[in-house]
């Protein structure tokens, strides 16, 4: 039978605000445990959450950038379980009203085809604190320096159908709450994670199977890695005749397997109801108007602008845009480079994100700065330097040998134009090498290529190769 | 409505009451006395009525996102029962 695999993924996105959600408390990350939780994120009697304002924000920027509604009057609610690093024995969350709803992001696939995926809404919600089991005999300790940071779940419609669309998807959410600069997206610290509900399908049917949840995927490899797993296994189930049960599992990277994971799913009863202790936030359409003043130019936008503006393929400008950091850069080196866009995508998405990614670094500790790189660039366009030559030049600014002017002139790699240097050398080439001339002069004219190695080696590189290529026809 | 001595379980459970099962005849009838008292609503039309989500006609003050919460951990913990390491420790819960 052909099946067909159906995903959905909540997204909890950690937002950045200094303060928890509904206390005073600090959310750096990193600080020694329980010296920031608070009376109110310990749960103590007596205490009650104030919400804060910045993550309301927050949350509508997301809503705006998605094309959600932004509900104007939402509700708290409680969702009730019992674990050691939740204190209050519930979490505050958003259930029936949640602050917006009902968007849509756009992804790009492999083929180049764009694909609508859903956004059925975004909540609000407090996080809990964190269990560690390790280091300990028969007790695990709490650090609730976690409990109560505000967290946006990000839920999406099962408009999924591939692992590989699961993961555009989750890079695309990544990609928006960066540029909307409501979460620093570190994967590894917790701050951006998702759970995927898989299920299958007989192609052509309409009903959902019966779904399992992935719980606590926090890389884009893990996400790809466990729903293909999960996929296989359901098919496996499903064609020898078993059935799918409805089930929280968990991702082991070690084995590459998901596994189900039982304590918790005999509690999947959660018994919302309307927090008490929190009023209905309301949100007026002046508020939202000021909000979306205040929205920078999204990822599609800017692509869109890299292709009409600079000329850029698609790829390439989606490649350039998918980090904010990143689009920002590029179009630094376009400005300094007097306009080559062209050139100046090559040489970020080539030699500057190689070497980034050979030392580790990110795009905002560059060595070479976009002035440096476009500096650089314009050397290549006027014809100081080739582009063999620059890839010697910009190692050098890496290393911190200054800039491109400085460079070349220290080295000395100032391109040799002069016609008369250049045909001496090709005089000398052709001395050198009579049997390939003979060949060459009898029709094999892929030698050309030989004469021109041999005369830019002559020139260490340093002659222009075009006026080479012209010089050694004639003279051939 | 009316509860059966394994709803009543079931929400014990949930709520982790331990529950005398001798007792649980005379739960299941107090609980769902009670389901029936409210019952009684269902009679009214409430069709364009808005769900109330707080009994205050009022809406959620905001405060601003600072830091305004010291660290108090040392007095928090003195009423632990238990601490290690600046960590709360409690009965080993992983499965």
């Amino acid at each position: 039978m052909e099946w067909e695999t159906v995903i959905g993924l909540e997204i909890h996105a950690q937002l950045a605000t200094r303060s928890k959600i509904f206390s005073g408390a600090s959310t750096a990350y990193g600080a020694a445990p329980n010296t920031q939780a608070c009376a109110v994120d310990l749960g103590l009697p007596g205490v009650l959450p104030v919400l804060n304002a910045e993550a309301v924000n927050m949350a509508v920027r997301f809503g705006l950038a998605t094309g959600c509604t932004i509900a104007p009057r939402s509700v708290f609610a409680r969702k009730n379980y019992f674990y050691p690093d939740l204190p209050k024995g519930y979490q505050i969350s958003q259930y029936e009203l949640p602050v917006v709803y009902e968007g849509e992001v756009l992804i790009e696939l492999d083929d180049g085809e764009t694909m609508r995926v859903g956004v059925t809404r975004a909540h609000l919600e407090e996080d809990a604190g964190k269990s560690l089991h390790e280091g300990f005999q028969g007790v695990t300790g709490i650090d609730l320096n976690r409990a109560g940071t505000p967290l946006l779940e990000i839920v999406s419609e099962p408009d999924l159908r591939s692992a590989k669309q699961a993961v555009a998807y989750m890079k695309k959410i990544h990609s928006l709450v960066r540029y909307l600069e409501i979460c620093d997206g570190n994967m590894q610290e917790g701050s951006f994670r998702c759970d995927a509900n898989v299920s299958m399908r007989p192609k052509g049917q309409a009903e959902f199977g019966t779904r399992a949840e992935i719980k606590n995927l926090n890389s884009f490899r893990f996400v790809e890695k466990a729903i293909n797993y999960e996929v296989e296994r359901q098919i496996d189930l499903l064609e020898s005749g078993g059935t799918v049960v409805q089930e929280t599992r968990l991702y082991d990277s070690v084995k590459g397997e998901t596994r189900s994971m039982r304590t918790k799913e005999e509690a999947n009863d959660y018994r919302y109801f309307p927090d008490p202790d929190l009023l209905p936030l309301e949100i007026t359409a002046d508020e939202i108007e000021q909000i979306r003043a205040t929205l920078p130019e999204l990822p599609d936008a800017k692509k869109a602008r890299f292709v009409s503006d600079f000329g850029l393929s698609p790829y390439d400008a989606a490649v350039l845009t998918a980090g904010r950091d990143l689009a920002d850069y590029f179009e630094a080196v376009v400005e300094a480079a007097d306009g080559e866009a062209k050139l100046a995508a090559n040489w970020v998405m080539g030699d500057l994100s190689g070497a980034l990614n050979r030392d580790g670094r990110e795009i905002g500790d560059s060595p070479v700065s976009p002035q440096m790189l476009g500096g650089m660039l314009k050397r290549i366009s006027d014809n100081t330097i080739s582009g063999k030559i620059a890839k010697d030049v910009f190692e050098a600014m890496w290393n911190g040998e200054g800039d491109a002017d400085a460079v070349i002139e220290a080295k000395g790699l100032q391109q040799v134009t002069d016609t008369g240097a250049i045909e001496a050398m090709i005089d000398e080439v052709i001395a050198a090498n009579p049997g390939q001339v003979e060949q060459y002069r009898g029709g094999k004219d892929k030698l050309l290529g030989f004469f021109v190695g041999q005369v830019m080696k002559a020139s260490k590189g340093k002659a222009n190769p075009a006026q080479v290529n012209e010089m050694l026809k004639k003279k051939l | 409505m009316s509860l059966k001595e394994s709803d009543v379980q079931q929400i014990a459970h949930l709520a982790r009451l331990a529950v005398d099962q001798d007792r649980l005849p005379e739960h299941a009838r107090n609980l769902s006395a009670i389901l029936d008292f409210v019952e009684a609503m269902s009679a009214v039309d409430t069709a364009a009525v808005e769900p109330l989500a707080h009994p205050l006609e009022m809406s959620q003050r905001l405060r601003p996102d600072q830091v305004s919460e010291e660290d108090q951990r040392e007095l928090f913990q003195s009423i632990a029962p238990a601490v290690e390491e600046g960590l709360y420790l409690v009965p080993r819960v992983i499965e």
